[in-house]
Formats: C-alpha cells, sequence, structure tokens
C-alpha cells in the first residue's frame, strides 16, 4: 500500500484547465461545471457508440477521462445507458449494420436530448465513405447538434464538442 | 518450403514470400502439408474469383490462390485442419461468394442480412445450450461502456458460464472493396484506419506490400523510422491496456497511472511526428516526415521516464493481493489449447506459442537489433499482463536502439510503377500480433484488384470463446480486455 500511495504522491494532479467552448457557437463567457450543475442538479450524462469506427476515435474518448482532461471534474460523466443519457456522442461512419442499434439507443434516450457527431467520418463518412455496407455521416441517420471534425479528434476537441452542445442548448432550449 | 506446393515464386520484397496459383488437390494437400509440418495459417481470403491462404513457415511465407470459377464457385474446407480458418471462409463465402465445400459451420458471418445483395436472412442461428438451469445472457451490439460493437450470447447457470458465442461483422464497413476503389497510394490511409490501435503495423504491411509490387526500395533511414514508430505504438498500446486491466479488476489507481503516462506518450507522439496515434505517419515508399532535430533526446529522456515508472508500477500490480487474485487462473487458455485453436500474437506468446514476427523474420532493420521475445506459459489474464509489461521494457530498450542507430539519409522515395497483374504481400508484428497485407494490381498497372488487410484478431476472437468457459459472467469484461481484440480490424 505504501508503494501505491507514495507512486500516487510522486505523480501528483496533472488536471489541466478545461478548454472554452467554441468561441464561433458562444454567446458570452460561462463556467460551464457550474452551468451543467445549475441547470442539472447533477453531472451531465454522456453514451457513447460506436457506430461503425476504426477505434481510433475510442481511444480518444477514453483519453478525456485521463487525470490531464479529467472529464468527471467537468461535471461529464459516461454512463452505460441511453435512458440515463442527456448526451448521445457518436463515432463511426454509421456501419449498416449498426444503423438499427444507433437509432434504437436514440430513441431510447429521455428528451430533451444531444447528439454530438464525433471524427472525420462522423462528420462526412471519413474515408470510408457511403456505399452498400455503410451510411455515411451519422446525420444521415439520426439528428445532430455538434460535429466535431478530425482522425480522430484529439481530447481537447472531444470535451469542446460536448460543452458546445451543451451550452449552446442550455441557452436554446433549456437541456433538462 | 517446396515441399508445400508446387511451382512455387519467390516474390520480390523485404519479406520472404512464395506465391504460387494451385488447383483443388494441391490446395488441400498443401493445407495438410502446412498441418503436419506446424505451419500456421496466417489468412484465409477472398479476391477476385479465387480463393487465398497464407501460411507462415520458418522460411517465410507461402501464399496460394486458388481460381473458383462457375456458377456457384466454392473450394475444399480447411477448418477442419485450421480451426481458424471457419470464420475466414465463411467471410470469404459473404464477400465473395465462394463457398467452403463440406465446411461443418456455413453460417453467415460478416453478412447479417442488410446489403442490397444480401444472401443471409436477418436470424442469425445461435447454438442453443439447453438443461436445467440454464439461461441465456445477450449482451451488445452496443455495450455498456466504451468499446466497439458487438455480440454476445452467454449461456450461463448461475454465475458461470456455460458457453460463450459471439457474432461479430457490425462494423463491416466493405473496406475490402474500398481498397479496389480508391489510388493506391491514397489507400495507405484506409490501411492505416483499418483498426485504429494499430494503424502503424497495418500502413506499414500495406506499404510493403504495395513497395514489393512496384518494386520500390524504401531508405534504409525510413525503415528505421517506421520501426521507431511500431515500438511507439506498441508501447502506447501496452500502456493503455494495462491502466484498463487494473481498472477492470477494481483497482482505478491503475488506471489513472497508466492513462497518465500513456498521455505523455501521446503528447510526444504529437509533437515528434505530427499525430497522437501516429496515423498517416507511415506513407508508401517511407514514412511522411523526419524526426525533428531534438525530438531523438526527448524520445530517448520519456524511455527513462517511462521505464522508472513502469517499475514502480509492476511492483504494485504484482504485490496487489486483490489484483492478483482477479488475474491468476482467470481467462485460460493452456498451451495444447492454444496450439490446436492457433491463438497468435501476444496472447499466442502468453500461452507459450513462441512466435514473434520480429524474432522470426525479422526484417529490417529488426535484424539487427535481436529482439527477445517475452512469452509465458499460464496463459491467464495475468499471464497476459505479465507479457505486456515484458514487451514494453523491451521495446523501451529497441527504441533507445534504434535512436541510437537512425542512419543518415532521405526518408522517402517516389514509387515505381508496378507490372501488369503485379502482386505484394507485406507483414509486421503489430502489438496485439501479425498484421498482414497482400493486395493484386489489375491488369493496367493503375488499381488495385483486390487487397486484403489481415489482423491477427481473425485467430484470437474463436479462442476468446474457449477462455471464457468455466468462469464466471463478471470477469469477462477482464479476460475480454486482457485479449484486447479488434472489431474494426476483424469485421473489415
Amino acid at each position: 500500500m505504501w508503494r501505491l500511495l507514495r507512486q500516487i504522491a510522486r505523480a501528483g494532479i496533472p488536471s489541466e484547465a478545461p478548454p472554452a467552448a467554441d468561441d464561433a457557437l458562444r454567446q458570452q463567457t460561462q463556467d460551464l461545471a457550474r452551468e451543467i450543475l445549475h441547470t442539472l442538479g447533477r453531472a451531465l450524462a454522456i453514451r457513447v457508440v460506436d457506430a461503425g469506427s476504426c477505434n481510433g476515435c475510442e481511444l480518444e474518448i477514453h483519453a478525456t477521462a485521463n487525470p490531464y482532461y479529467n472529464l468527471e471534474g467537468l461535471g461529464l460523466q459516461f454512463v452505460a445507458s441511453p435512458r440515463h443519457a442527456d448526451l448521445l456522442l457518436v463515432t463511426g461512419p454509421v456501419s449498416r449494420h449498426m444503423e438499427v442499434a444507433l437509432r434504437r439507443t436514440h430513441d431510447a434516450m429521455p428528451r430533451p436530448r444531444l447528439v454530438v457527431a464525433l471524427g472525420d467520418c462522423g462528420c462526412t463518412g471519413g474515408i470510408f465513405g457511403e456505399g452498400p455496407a455503410t451510411c455515411g455521416r451519422v446525420s444521415n441517420v439520426i439528428p445532430v447538434d455538434v460535429a466535431v471534425p478530425g482522425c480522430p479528434p484529439e481530447p481537447r476537441a472531444i470535451l469542446q464538442g460536448i460543452l458546445t452542445a451543451v451550452q449552446r442548448n442550455v441557452h436554446k432550449r433549456g437541456l433538462g | 518450403m517446396t515441399a508445400l506446393a508446387s511451382g512455387l515464386a519467390l516474390l520480390p520484397g523485404d519479406m520472404p514470400v512464395w506465391h504460387a496459383r494451385t488447383g483443388d488437390g494441391p490446395w488441400l494437400e498443401a493445407a495438410h502439408r502446412a498441418a503436419r509440418s506446424g505451419a500456421r495459417l496466417v489468412a484465409l481470403w477472398g479476391g477476385a474469383g479465387e480463393a487465398h491462404a497464407a501460411y507462415a513457415l520458418p522460411e517465410g511465407l507461402v501464399w496460394l490462390s486458388l481460381p473458383c470459377p462457375g456458377e456457384s464457385p466454392a473450394c475444399p474446407d480447411l477448418s477442419a485442419l485450421f480451426p481458424a480458418a471457419g470464420r475466414m471462409q465463411r467471410a470469404m463465402a459473404d464477400l465473395c461468394g465462394i463457398a467452403a465445400r463440406g465446411a461443418a459451420d456455413t453460417r453467415p458471418w460478416l453478412d447479417h442480412g442488410l446489403w442490397p445483395d444480401s444472401r443471409a436472412g436477418r436470424d442469425y442461428p445461435f447454438v442453443r445450450v439447453s438443461g436445467d438451469g440454464v439461461h441465456e445472457i445477450p449482451v451488445g451490439p452496443v455495450h455498456a461502456g466504451i468499446i466497439e460493437p458487438g455480440h454476445f450470447r452467454f449461456s450461463v447457470v448461475g454465475e458461470k458460464v456455460l458457453r460463450l458465442e459471439a457474432r461479430l461483422g457490425y462494423t463491416h464497413k466493405g473496406i475490402s472493396r474500398r481498397f479496389t476503389e480508391l489510388a493506391p497510394e491514397d489507400a495507405c490511409r484506409l490501411a492505416g484506419r483499418v483498426s485504429g490501435d494499430s494503424t502503424v503495423a497495418t500502413a506499414w504491411a500495406y506499404c510493403m506490400a504495395l513497395e514489393a509490387a512496384c518494386g520500390t526500395h524504401v531508405p534504409e533511414r525510413a525503415r528505421w523510422l517506421r520501426a521507431l514508430l511500431l515500438e511507439r505504438e506498441r508501447i502506447a498500446n501496452h500502456l493503455g491496456d494495462l491502466g484498463a486491466l487494473g481498472n477492470d479488476a477494481g483497482f482505478a489507481a491503475g488506471l489513472a497511472q497508466f492513462s497518465r503516462l500513456r498521455e505523455d506518450w501521446l503528447r510526444l507522439s504529437k509533437d515528434c511526428f505530427g499525430h497522437r496515434l501516429l496515423m498517416d505517419c507511415v506513407k508508401p515508399g517511407g514514412v511522411a516526415a523526419d524526426l525533428p532535430p531534438q525530438g531523438a533526446d526527448a524520445l530517448r529522456r520519456q524511455c527513462d521516464r517511462v521505464e522508472r515508472e513502469l517499475g514502480a508500477l509492476r511492483d504494485i500490480y504484482d504485490g496487489h493481493a486483490g489484483l492478483q487474485d482477479r488475474f491468476l487462473g482467470t481467462g485460460r487458455v493452456d498451451p495444447p489449447l492454444a496450439t490446436a485453436l492457433g491463438l497468435t500474437g501476444l496472447a499466442g506468446r502468453a500461452s507459450g506459442i513462441a512466435a514473434d514476427l520480429r524474432c522470426d523474420q525479422p526484417w529490417a532493420p529488426y535484424e539487427r537489433l535481436d529482439v527477445r521475445m517475452a512469452t509465458h506459459r499460464n496463459g491467464d489474464v495475468a499471464a497476459r499482463v505479465a507479457v505486456r509489461f515484458d514487451e514494453v521494457a523491451e521495446s523501451l530498450r529497441l527504441l533507445r536502439a534504434l535512436l541510437d542507430g537512425l542512419p543518415a539519409g532521405p526518408v522517402a522515395t517516389p514509387l515505381n510503377t508496378p507490372a501488369e497483374n503485379a502482386l505484394g504481400a507485406g507483414r509486421t508484428e503489430g502489438w496485439r500480433g501479425e498484421v498482414m497485407v497482400a493486395l493484386a494490381f489489375d491488369a493496367q498497372g493503375g488499381r488495385l484488384r483486390f487487397c486484403h488487410a489481415h489482423d491477427p484478431s481473425w485467430q484470437n476472437w474463436p479462442v476468446l470463446e474457449h477462455a471464457v468457459m468455466g468462469n464466471i459472467v463478471p470477469d469477462f469484461p477482464l479476460i475480454n480486455k486482457s485479449f484486447n481484440l479488434s472489431y474494426s480490424g476483424h469485421d473489415l
């Protein structure tokens, strides 16, 4: 146990300041964590669906939870069921085989709900394009609020995309 | 080598690859001989009206092509000799219409009955387990965690798993067809996205195949830089897995520590090579960019730092009774079972199968590095954890050797024009195991007639079903993570 404590103490707390929401979409400066808490009274619940990605986006989503980006410290939390989720984070060009699963996951979410499409594939279909086996971009299958480009988008861009979707919608429709 | 099949011709390229076109009889005969001599089946796929099989022999790779003409094309079944061939043959039937004659299992695999030209029905006939107190737990394709989609059907009694049957194919994106639509040089980006976690391994294998077909020799410095990228990819994935394995056994502090190390690792990759996951750093003819001037020192310093921390964390993992209790004996694949089923790569090495392409068939620059293989005999989660720790340590040594010996010179060269119908194959040892890419140009030499990118997950997914038997359901995520197989790399 002392070894573990020493390792934890030696490593310290590397958490960094969160990214700002995208200025192009932002109406005014706010403290997002406080705003999420004020509006929802709890953490924002995010459900992730891989609709056919190469798994690169998943690696970077995992990275958002590491001590540097400290996703949970920002009032964001990944949840296991769409029925608990405020926001759906979707990766990949939507494969034909995931089309129904993605629709059903989306349908299972309580309203209001947000959808963030992640990565070049989620935004445009990416290198895989559209074809007999792929539906292409996420918005071909379900409505998308914010699309984050990148192959894969880096963790800060992922957080920025989530925070942008939240902030825009807190103003527009009063999420929660 | 020549004993396997007649008419074998050595293809040009970095790796010894022999190719021959065969008939039905020699196809089966070669498989028998390969099985008897202990050769491994690396891949089996369909392309351009032919069935293809690749076997790994001590001398190199033997690639056989079997023309399958006619109304209902078919080839002899190999799954009785090589169990791993079963799903590959089912995929070949789905994608190319070439059936395996006499195979025990002919259910569709990648075809879920949703493509315009599907031959499969919508309902998949799972194998039913019945008896007193047996019930089924269906999981997926959407999972509770952040992982790729796939369906798992557990038949359980109480907490104990009697049988697991996986159904994959959910991330099928038509990659093989897409290869033929893109210009061969651009298709390297696609190869790097067959499985995002193995982008360097797959892109390098693709480039090796392409360069072989084009008769292009890559500059020495580019080869060394590619190896540098491949070892960095291996360490990045092992660090991520070691943290995730701790977390899946209820040790969140392990995840926090390893994910911090992984983040440092990815950030320096971005600084030195331009991409956190090293995507598109390997390109046909060489690498995309040279190492920046201060890069080598920064990379060396990071190796020292990670080595120190890895030692401390290994002590913590090894000395943590709760963690070891979950790891030891869980998800065991003993060496005879591993051999019988053809377990490969990292998971194979943890079950006593001493195969690592970097040692068995060292291609440039590995022939200068004398790679030490990490193996274990227990075949449980603990063994797969131990092999990962050992491989990180060895890769750190390799990185230092690569940086010290990095030759001067250019880092890329233009591709030559390929001959008509040129063939090429490439192999690398990715972090998960051997990645192979085989491709063929068309008669004009401008497009690919077919390209098959093979991830070792093909071999290991069926073995996971055996590893889980007799374990309890809550240990499945831990066992699954200890293999960490690719869905995308398998579904194509």
